[in-house]
């Protein structure tokens, strides 16, 4: 997006990362929840708002990093820190390699087709890590204790999600301005031209929801040990949950910019929390509240919209060739 | 002078329809070639089948020499043979510049070759061949908010941008005001000279292909009916019966 004020935002970003740890140390865990919640619509924008291929089944990516990872600090025997490290690579490789597969066969599905296909898959996974005795089947697993006192842990989750969702960000960033970035827009606008016009669709939408699996398997060995339990339904393949929001994130800021996520989980995740403790038992409701709100008065969500009201602020600038 | 494309019996049906049958001819390499006919006479279907957006239930399609009939749409395009659209497609929510940038050939299509920015030299080509069709003072605006008009042209100044060695255009200036026809027209032409395009075209509208094509094809319920310069074709009682109906 060209906000003239791109650097200036990152800046405050950055700083209000590193800062708010120590600012409101009370609020560490929603710190690195918050962060989280921003990679995952950071990632569901990929191929959801940037391709135009609506995944609903996102969250198998982040369950199968939760496990992996869990199983890896488990049966390898590493030191707490060596074996998170290791946990969280191995997920993120599955979950690549899962993308890569399930990619290939159900991507060749047109918009809405793609979309349905993509349902069963967080439900399907859960239903097997249920019934798994290698992964704890219904009672889940535990991951090992967090070498040290309490509050550090969450401390350590605030900057590990922090330094994550800065680097995806950069990277995105920088993919949305290459010509693969163009390649996903056109996919996104009219595949069969983009087709036309010897493109390799195919190729660049397989790729693009493994670069999204890849990253989601690594936040999920981490939210793993954060949350200190991996079970099938309520952390792991959290479709709910985590599958939700992460689609609903991405769209209440702006699905296809670089900021409409970031600035979506933000505020999702502000008036979710204030919602929970104040409307105990009405949570779903309220929930249900706030899509309906998004999809009728936002519908190109927050970023869209201040597009269509203020398109002077968008215009592209007169050099170089960025990308809005 | 070679048969850059040349079409051998193509056949397709779809379901108990019959939209081409047996059609046999060849585009020459370096030359405007019309393709005619009433509506649903089996025009776009002939198009697609040679694009591979379909392939033929029967025949065989062969560019430059090499058998394309059994290939996917992008291999196809890769050769260079690329075809525009009846209605335009154009990346609506792109703009000029990026719809002309993911479309240059050159920088490749392959999926490191992409993982770069847009590189000065494509910016400049793009810019070059946006200049070309009238749309230079336009390249930032989103590709949706052209006219249809102007669609159509970033769409040949797309397809310009492959280095194509042939276009299929379906119907270049349907829907198109009078005025801006004449520099559609003229643009064609020179991309058929400058630039030593082969053009296969559809046209509907026959001052224009009239004064286009150096040789025509007119089809009629799926068959191919007549074949000549625009002025036999013109005059040939086969041509009028199909599009008048048969005294």
């Amino acid at each position: 997006m060209t906000l003239r004020r791109q650097p200036l935002l990152m800046l405050a970003v950055a700083a209000a990362g590193v800062a708010l740890p120590f600012v409101i140390p009370d609020y560490r865990a929603q710190i690195a929840m918050l962060w989280a919640l921003v990679i995952m619509a950071q990632t569901w924008d990929i191929t959801g708002g940037q391709t135009g291929y609506n995944s609903f089944g996102n969250i198998l990516f982040f369950g199968v990093g939760m496990y992996a990872s869990v199983v890896v600090q488990r049966d390898v025997g590493l030191d707490y820190f060596p074996g998170l490290v290791l946990g969280m690579v191995v997920g993120a490789g599955i979950a690549a390699a899962l993308a890569v597969l399930l990619g290939s066969m159900i991507l060749r599905m047109r918009g809405h087709y793609f979309a349905i296909a993509t349902l069963g898959l967080g439900i399907a996974a859960g239903e097997i890590a249920g019934g798994w005795d290698y992964l704890g089947a219904g009672s889940g697993l535990s991951p090992p204790l967090f070498p040290a006192p309490p509050g550090t842990a969450n401390l350590f989750f605030a900057y590990l999600f922090f330094g994550l969702a800065a680097l995806v960000f950069v990277l995105l960033a920088a993919l949305y301005r290459t010509r693969f970035g163009l390649a996903l827009n056109a996919i996104r606008d009219n595949e069969d031209k983009a087709e036309a016009m010897g493109l390799h669709t195919g190729v660049y939408k397989v790729t693009a929801w493994t670069m999204a699996a890849f990253v989601l398997g690594l936040v999920g060995g981490a939210m793993g040990n954060m949350l200190g339990f991996v079970d099938p339904r309520d952390t792991a393949f959290a479709g709910a949950t985590f599958g939700v929001w992460m689609v609903l994130m991405a769209i209440l800021g702006g699905k296809g910019t670089l900021w409409g996520p970031v600035l979506g989980a933000v505020i999702f995740h502000i008036t979710q929390e204030l919602l929970w403790t104040h409307l105990l038992g009405w949570q779903r409701v309220a929930l249900g509240v706030i899509i309906v709100g998004i999809v009728v008065f936002f519908p190109q969500g927050i970023l869209g919209w201040a597009r269509t009201r203020w398109p002077a602020r968008h215009e592209p600038r007169e050099q170089g060739s960025e990308r809005a | 002078m070679s048969a850059q494309l040349a079409i051998q019996g193509a056949t397709k049906h779809f379901g108990g329809i019959t939209a081409n049958e047996d059609i046999s001819l060849e585009v020459p390499e370096g030359r405007v070639i019309g393709l005619i006919g009433p509506n649903g006479s089996g025009k776009s279907t002939l198009f697609n089948s040679i694009v591979g957006y379909h392939p033929v239930d029967g025949g065989s399609i062969r560019f430059e020499g090499r058998e394309i009939t059994r290939l996917r749409t992008a291999e196809i395009a890769r050769l260079g043979l690329i075809r525009t659209f009846q209605q335009t497609h154009v990346f609506v929510r792109m703009t000029g510049l990026q719809n002309m940038a993911i479309s240059d050939a050159e920088a490749g299509h392959g999926l490191f070759r992409l993982m770069r920015p847009v590189s000065a030299e494509t910016r400049e080509r793009a810019e070059a061949l946006l200049a070309f069709c009238g749309l230079y003072g336009k390249r930032h605006l989103m590709a949706g908010e052209l006219s249809f008009g102007q669609r159509k042209l970033l769409e040949l100044a797309m397809a310009l941008m492959v280095r194509p060695r042939m276009l299929l255009l379906d119907e270049p200036t349907a829907g198109i005001n009078p005025t801006l026809i004449n520099g559609v027209i003229e643009r064609l032409q020179r991309a058929n000279r400058e630039f030593g395009v082969t053009l296969f075209v559809i046209e509907h509208n026959m001052r224009v292909i009239m004064s286009l094509a150096e040789h025509i094809h007119c089809l009629a319920h799926g068959r191919l009916l007549a074949s000549g310069p625009p002025e036999a074709l013109r005059n040939d009682q086969r041509v009028i019966d199909a599009y008048l109906g048969a005294r």
